[in-house]
């Protein structure tokens, strides 16, 4: 089955159901997941997957419907349904199709090798990786030892007569140790991924799991108090995928931004560089097009401290008089374009963690959080989240801690980043994050 | 209606067991919704969708092997079979025959929401748009949400199970931003169950209304306190505190990992005498109930704490047999393209004799924590954080100044230990329950709560 065929096939049916516009987005894919527990295989999956969903345009209304059923008649029900729920929508003079369209080459979205790897040595991967996080003295237990994969292709159609494809695998793996016993359990996360299993290194990935876990055994709960804190790239990573979502220009327009009005506004301190990059090869949520077929582009979002623009798609960029930033994303058939990050880069500095400790003299160093997505408000940015990690004492890495909360405002928080580390890497929390650790100057800890 | 023959189904089970296997599942699923928003007085977003789809699994010893397909064809069904049956080695076993599968009582479904013009959806959203605006002249934003689904399921297996269960669903949802001299606050609440139509269709401005009232509160509110301190935790949505903190460590899967805190612990005493809290997938309506949950076996209500003491762990098949009991129904997944995991139904502590001014009354300085912006916990150790959305300072016992930027930080063995007063008032919310990568629909819930004492971190210094 071509699936540029079924898109086009779509954007047919929905005109003849009477759209005045139309856009349809096929995609099929298999994906593979293996999961280890105590040396053995605990569950195996191979599965397939396809779908399309349309877009149909009436009059400046718009609705949409996806279905799994890729025949002839399948791909007319949803076109017809698509068109059918337009009707209950207010019309939107922003929306509608792009007025251009294009692609962006990305070199290595799709790596060849992936099919070379037999299910066998997959499994082989995955026991490696919960080997090395068992190996280590003290762990006690390796909860959880996932290997996944996708192989996927999608075709974007619209009526205006743009059709294109591309083709893009992935893997990954993580694994979930276990330190200490009854209430000072400690769990500790490790992961890597890549374009294929050979871009995945088990022992790296087991041996970060312990040592997170590791790291936090005897964790005690500290004084309540303002001090110094250095985010870890996860921590670092979380955090700046929320403020990459408060940089939406739809969070914006809508009044569900703190980012509102701060455009040009100095809203971090001049160490801090932050940009989306859908274009970066090794970026796992790299793409030539976004999901209404605008080309792909890096943007700068903050550079020097400075805000210099939010993330727009064609409907948000026509109502701020703008252009759009190719940030249509979507994350499947089921559902339609919405502004969204592609690949956040928050540009790495020049000191290595133990500089950042030192410079932080007397402070928290923080490697988990919780409840971020819950703990923070999305207008005002104030937050207060749980966290575990460690003292800094006279400059270095002192005793584990936990149950406490940190709290501060986001743009507070990023007007008082001091340093920025040099070890950045790319991790899926929050969407897709390139991230370093970094040096904020001062954060309420709540403690005892 | 069938989504597939019981003849079918079988030669797809004789197929998957053909290599060997201890057991073997076909899950069948019919799914069709359709959603609409409304916001910044514009109704949007309407979709639909339609998909059809079915999961095979073959577990052999401590190892499950699956696969899922998109649609119900008999090459496909067969070709899937063929395909996890080629990660066994051993001898075929015959499955036990089938039959026909037994439809499971339903939830009562009044008016079919498929019945529903779509126009009239949208205008459900314009009155809760209309009626948040009036509460007040702050109102700066309105955002409401309308969600129908329904999911017809079948499930055979390898031991003559033959089920099926029809399941409806609708949701509505409101977010209210409030605006005052450059502060902005947010406000929520939704209604959701296990019925038709008629759920939403009855007074949908309350639903308005709370979270209009939540976003106006929050503008007078003071910087959270911080330390420890009694807290109250409120009815219906409260209740997601017994559901993180507590009810994901009484899942077996974690239990049987040693990853709950639980573990080990069962006919202990972890309350107080007058604390009992179910898991109830039975109750008439309500969020989180289903028929039969998704591996066939009939919901029901499940006793976890019982006076005080930890009774039952809550199973799917797989993880009752390895401690030789039987299922909990609680065996859920969230469609075709999951593996069933023991999950929550409608999670809740059941009533007790004292009342929520009483609680309240007998707090010197604490904390009424109305509603949570949710939660996550670390069912290892038990360390829970929550944000309270809705929340208060309790002052020589009574309710004063609404506060934000609250947090409760804690440990679940170390809190429930600590419940000491529930109030008769119980109320069942509707979330969303997310693990291991699946999100399905859960009630939690609770009557009003007092725990002696929390860690509560604030914004205040």
């Amino acid at each position: 089955m071509n699936l540029e065929d079924v898109a086009r096939g779509a954007v047919a049916a929905a005109s003849e159901a009477g759209a005045t516009d139309a856009e349809a987005w096929a995609e099929e894919g298999v994906s593979r997941r293996v999961r280890v527990y105590d040396g053995d295989v605990e569950s195996l999956s191979d599965a397939g997957g396809r779908g399309v969903g349309v877009r149909a345009f009436v009059d400046g209304r718009s609705g949409y419907a996806f279905g799994t059923d890729l025949s002839e008649s399948g791909v007319r029900e949803v076109a017809t349904a698509a068109r059918g729920a337009a009707e209950a929508a207010d019309p939107d003079e922003h929306g509608g199709l792009p007025d251009e369209f294009g692609t962006t080459p990305v070199e290595g979205l799709a790596s060849r090798a992936m099919s070379g790897w037999s299910t066998e040595r997959k499994v082989e991967l995955t026991l490696a990786v919960e080997r090395a996080a068992r190996e280590r003295p003290g762990v006690t237990q390796v909860e959880n030892a996932v290997y996944s994969d996708a192989e996927g292709s999608v075709a974007l159609a619209n009526s205006r007569g743009f059709t294109a494809g591309y083709e893009a695998t992935q893997a990954w793996a993580y694994a979930s140790a276990f330190a200490g016993e009854g209430a000072d359990l400690m769990t500790g996360m490790g992961l890597g991924i890549g374009r294929d299993p050979g871009g995945l290194d088990p022992e790296a990935i087991g041996a970060e799991a312990a040592e997170r876990a590791l790291a936090l055994v005897g964790a005690r709960q500290p004084e309540s108090r303002r001090c110094p804190v250095v985010l870890d790239a996860f921590v670092a990573a979380s955090f700046i995928g929320f403020i990459g979502s408060m940089l939406s220009a739809d969070a914006v327009q809508r009044g569900r931004s703190l980012f509102a009005d701060r455009e040009g506004d100095e809203v971090a301190d001049p160490a801090l560089a932050l940009a989306d990059d859908p274009t970066d090869p090794d970026g796992p949520a790299s793409t030539p097009f976004d999901g209404e077929g605008s080309p792909s582009r890096r943007t700068a979002l903050i550079e020097d401290g400075r805000l210099l623009t939010f993330l727009f798609d064609v409907r948000t960029a026509r109502r701020a008089g703008r252009t759009t930033t190719g940030n249509a994303s979507r994350g499947s058939y089921r559902a339609p374009p919405a502004v969204g990050t592609s690949n956040l880069v928050l540009e790495p500095g020049d000191r290595a963690l133990e500089q950042l400790f030192r410079e932080a003299g007397d402070g928290l160093y923080v490697t988990d959080v919780a409840g971020l997505h819950s703990g923070v408000n999305p207008v005002s940015g104030t937050f207060s989240v749980g966290a575990s990690g460690r003292l800094i004492e006279g400059g270095e890495a002192g005793g584990p801690v936990r149950e406490l909360t940190i709290a501060s405002d986001l743009v507070s928080m990023l007007q008082s980043v001091r340093a920025v580390g040099s070890e950045a890497r790319w991790l899926p929390l929050g969407g897709s994050v390139k991230a370093p650790p970094i040096l904020i100057g001062e954060m309420a800890v709540s403690g005892a | 209606m069938t989504l597939v023959d019981p003849g079918l189904a079988a030669r797809v089970l004789e197929r998957s067991l053909s290599r060997g296997g201890d057991f073997a599942e076909l899950y069948v699923e019919a799914r069709q919704g359709f959603s609409i928003s409304l916001d910044d007085g514009r109704v949007e977003r309407p979709q639909g969708g339609r998909e059809r789809g079915a999961c095979l699994r073959v577990v052999v010893g401590e190892s499950s092997y699956y696969g899922h397909v998109d649609g119900h064809a008999e090459e496909d069904l067969l070709r899937v079979a063929g395909s996890v049956m080629q990660a066994v080695r051993g001898q075929a076993r015959t499955p036990a025959p089938l039959g026909a599968a037994e439809r499971a009582e339903g939830h009562a479904v009044a008016i079919p929401p498929t019945d529903v013009e779509a126009s009239r959806k949208a205008d459900l959203l314009r009155a809760c748009d209309d009626h948040a605006r009036a509460a007040a002249p702050e109102v700066a934003q309105v955002r409401a949400s309308y969600a129908e689904s329904r999911r017809e399921v079948e499930v055979f297996n390898s031991e003559a199970t033959s089920a099926a269960d029809d399941r409806t669903r609708v949701r509505l949802g409101v977010q209210v931003v409030a605006r005052r001299d450059g502060r902005v606050e947010t406000g929520n609440d939704n209604r959701g169950g296990h019925a038709g139509w008629e759920l939403v269709e009855a007074d949908p401005e309350e639903v308005a209304g709370n979270a209009a009232r939540r976003a106006l509160t929050l503008l007078d509110a003071v910087d959270a306190p911080t330390g420890r301190l009694p807290v109250v935790v409120g009815n219906g949505f409260g209740g997601v505190l017994l559901h993180e903190a507590v009810g994901h460590g009484l899942e077996a899967d974690a239990v049987q990992k040693r990853a709950s805190v639980y573990a080990g612990r069962l006919g202990d005493r972890l309350a107080e005498p007058f604390v009992t809290a179910y898991d109830d997938g039975r109750r008439p309506g309500d969020w989180g109930s289903d028929g039969i949950d998704d591996e066939g076996t009939p919901t029901r209500r499940t006793t976890v704490i019982e006076d005080g003491r930890l009774v039952s762990y809550l199973y799917d098949v797989l993880r009752a047999r390895r401690d030789g009991v039987a299922s909990t129904g609680n065996g859920r997944r969230e469609s075709f393209r999951h593996l069933p995991v023991p999950r929550m139904t409608n999670t809740f502590f059941a009533p007790g004799d004292a009342t929520p001014e009483g609680l309240i009354g007998e707090i010197g300085r604490g904390l009424y924590a109305v509603s949570f912006g949710g939660g996550q916990v670390e069912p290892a150790t038990g360390d829970f954080v929550f944000g309270v959305s809705e929340g208060y300072l309790i002052e020589d016992g009574e309710v004063t100044a609404p506060v934000r930027g609250a947090t409760l930080v804690g440990n679940g063995v170390e809190a429930l230990a600590a419940v000491d007063g529930i109030a008769g008032d119980l109320e069942i919310a509707s979330g969303y329950c997310g693990k291991a990568g699946q999100s399905v629909p859960a009630g939690v819930g609770q009557p009003h709560v007092r725990i002696r004492e929390l860690t509560v971190g604030g914004t205040a210094t």
